[in-house]
């Protein structure tokens, strides 16, 4: 068995430098990681069971089930993928073709916009890499790295010294938070703290935007012009910049025009990139995958005569509108993180589930396949938050079957 | 007083002293146990660790000057020890302290250096 390092899928980070202890079979310590991969790699605390109407039955009866409701369904929905290789992935989106489905990501409601926008090639964009290497003026806006990815600032964005960044932060990097409340990672970045009231992003935007063409910048929320043109001179100033955007940017922009005039006008006299945000392992990853495909990141519907797409072909949109019958959940739970009417009227038709875990949309699940853990107890590949594929390997042996066999036996079903 | 001064320098400890075990001390040795376990992995330094706050996030070990002068490659450039000259490390999602003795508050010579207490995100290391 491969020593490692191994990559940790505990988020989109995909830190490729973790080593584990291993004892009969069991990954029993994890070394560099943060907590939230260490408890991803260490395993589910409750590993789902294979079951049908909730009753213990063998995988080919489960995966003979799930072919039937798929099959039998008018509009089927597969939803998921974030937590599932780019392999997975690409047979989930062949499954979507063949049964003429409805077929959706978590990027629906979170960082999918930035992400089209960045393979449109209508936002700059850079890798982490590049980062670690390069960047002296690094904008955290509406993100939290602290909490939602742990090793972001140690590992790239802040505090290690690249190939351009010998001095280390103090004195060659610069960070700057805009966010509504002084979060952890404000409270380890020093003092450029720029707190702005909830939704008032766009507002914002156009007053650095002034700032930026040496207006006097006013706000309704009255922010002292001087600390916005102060802003506005370190970034024009910034030999690498990049704005790390998060779901608290995302969330309030209703259009992504303010974040296009705001990228231009820096690149002006700087320069600057934009990454997402992005939470899941490979969340990422599929937007790539299906757009390589279809042209689209996500919300496309193959049952039309050509591939539709559109905010009506969003999961939310399917659901509120009782438009799918059936849906196959693989690697989430969306029961979990949808409005509580949506996840009820989810809960009411028959779903099917494929995780390594047990979960709130498992445990009300018709169907439940358990799959082996990516990452740890199968290899593939992957997207990381900025769009640099990694390998990832196995750690340990499972007789269960990948998220990409159990579609594939799912498949021969139909 | 000279038992409070070594009980404060780390080289003795409660246990070392008989007659707070007796039943008439017996609040005393209690409230004297609550002060002390708390700081009880401490480090030479004074260096403890909150694992209940700790989440890995590795900012205190990219920061260490140590770690970045002992191992410029790994730590230094914000991934995995390259080598055993760190004295600060990840295991289990908690930071851990190794090598002590080369911590810059070390020893007679030492200084008050705060890199891994301010780069602290949840205010989980403190020096006691």
């Amino acid at each position: 068995m491969d020593k490692g390092p191994f990559v940790c899928t505990g988020c989109a980070l995909l830190c490729d430098d973790i080593t584990v202890d291993l004892q009969d079979n069991r990954v029993i310590g994890v070394n560099t990681a943060c907590l939230k991969g260490v408890s991803r790699m260490k395993g589910c605390s409750s590993p789902m069971t294979c079951t049908v109407d909730g009753k213990t039955v063998d995988v080919d009866t489960a995966i003979k089930e799930a072919a039937r409701i798929l099959e039998e369904a008018k509009h089927p929905l597969i939803f998921g993928h974030g937590n599932s290789t780019l392999e997975a992935q690409k047979k989930s989106i062949e499954l979507a073709r063949e049964l003429g489905a409805h077929i959706d990501d978590t990027s629906s409601f979170c960082q999918g916009p930035l992400v089209e926008a960045i393979l449109n090639e209508k936002i700059p964009t850079c890798t982490l890499d590049e980062v670690r290497h390069m960047a002296d003026v690094i904008v955290f806006w509406g993100a939290d790295p602290s909490h939602s990815h742990p090793r972001h600032l140690s590992m790239y964005s802040y505090f290690p010294r690249g190939k351009q960044r010998q001095r280390g932060w103090e004195e060659d990097r610069t960070a700057v938070i805009i966010d509504v409340r002084r979060s952890d990672t404000a409270a380890v970045c020093g003092d450029k703290l720029y707190e702005i009231p909830v939704g008032a992003d766009p507002e914002f935007m156009d007053a650095l935007l002034n700032a930026l063409a040496s207006k006097v910048p006013k706000t309704s929320f009255n922010m002292d012009p001087k600390r916005i043109l102060e802003l506005a001179n370190i970034l024009k100033k910034a030999e690498f910049g990049v704005v790390f955007a998060g779901l608290g940017m995302t969330y309030s922009l209703d259009s992504l025009e303010p974040l296009f005039r705001l990228m231009d006008k820096l690149n002006e006299t700087a320069k600057f990139h934009l990454i997402p945000m992005v939470g899941q392992y490979n969340m990422r990853g599929f937007d790539h995958t299906l757009f390589r495909e279809t042209g689209h990141i996500n919300r496309v519907y193959f049952g039309g005569e050509e591939v539709e797409h559109g905010p009506q072909r969003s999961v939310v949109e399917l659901i509120r509108n009782n438009i799918i019958d059936a849906a196959m959940i693989i690697g989430s739970d969306p029961l979990a993180s949808l409005p509580g009417p949506l996840a009820k009227k989810l809960s009411k038709i028959p779903l099917i589930t494929i995780d390594p875990c047990e979960n709130l949309t498992s445990r009300i699940s018709k169907v439940t396949i358990p799959s082996a853990l990516s990452g740890v107890e199968c290899g593939g590949t992957a997207i990381r938050m900025d769009g640099v594929e990694v390998v990832l390997k196995q750690i340990i042996e499972t007789n269960r079957l990948t998220d990409e066999k159990i579609i594939a036996r799912i498949m021969e079903e139909i | 007083m000279a038992f409070a001064v070594d009980l404060l320098a780390r080289k003795l400890s409660i246990e070392d002293c008989p007659p707070l075990k007796e039943e008439k001390y017996r609040s005393g040795y209690e409230k004297l146990n609550d002060l002390i376990t708390p700081v009880g992995n401490v480090t030479e330094t004074g260096f403890l660790v909150h694992e209940d706050k700790c989440i890995g996030c590795g900012n205190c070990v990219v920061a260490c000057p140590v770690n970045v002068v002992g191992d410029p490659e790994g730590t230094g450039s914000g991934r995995a020890p390259s080598n055993d000259k760190v004295i600060l490390y990840i295991k289990d999602g908690i930071v851990r302290p190794v090598n002590i003795h080369e911590c810059r508050r070390f020893g007679p010579n030492k200084t008050l250096c705060y890199a891994c207490i301010d780069t602290c995100p949840t205010k989980a290391i403190e020096f006691v």
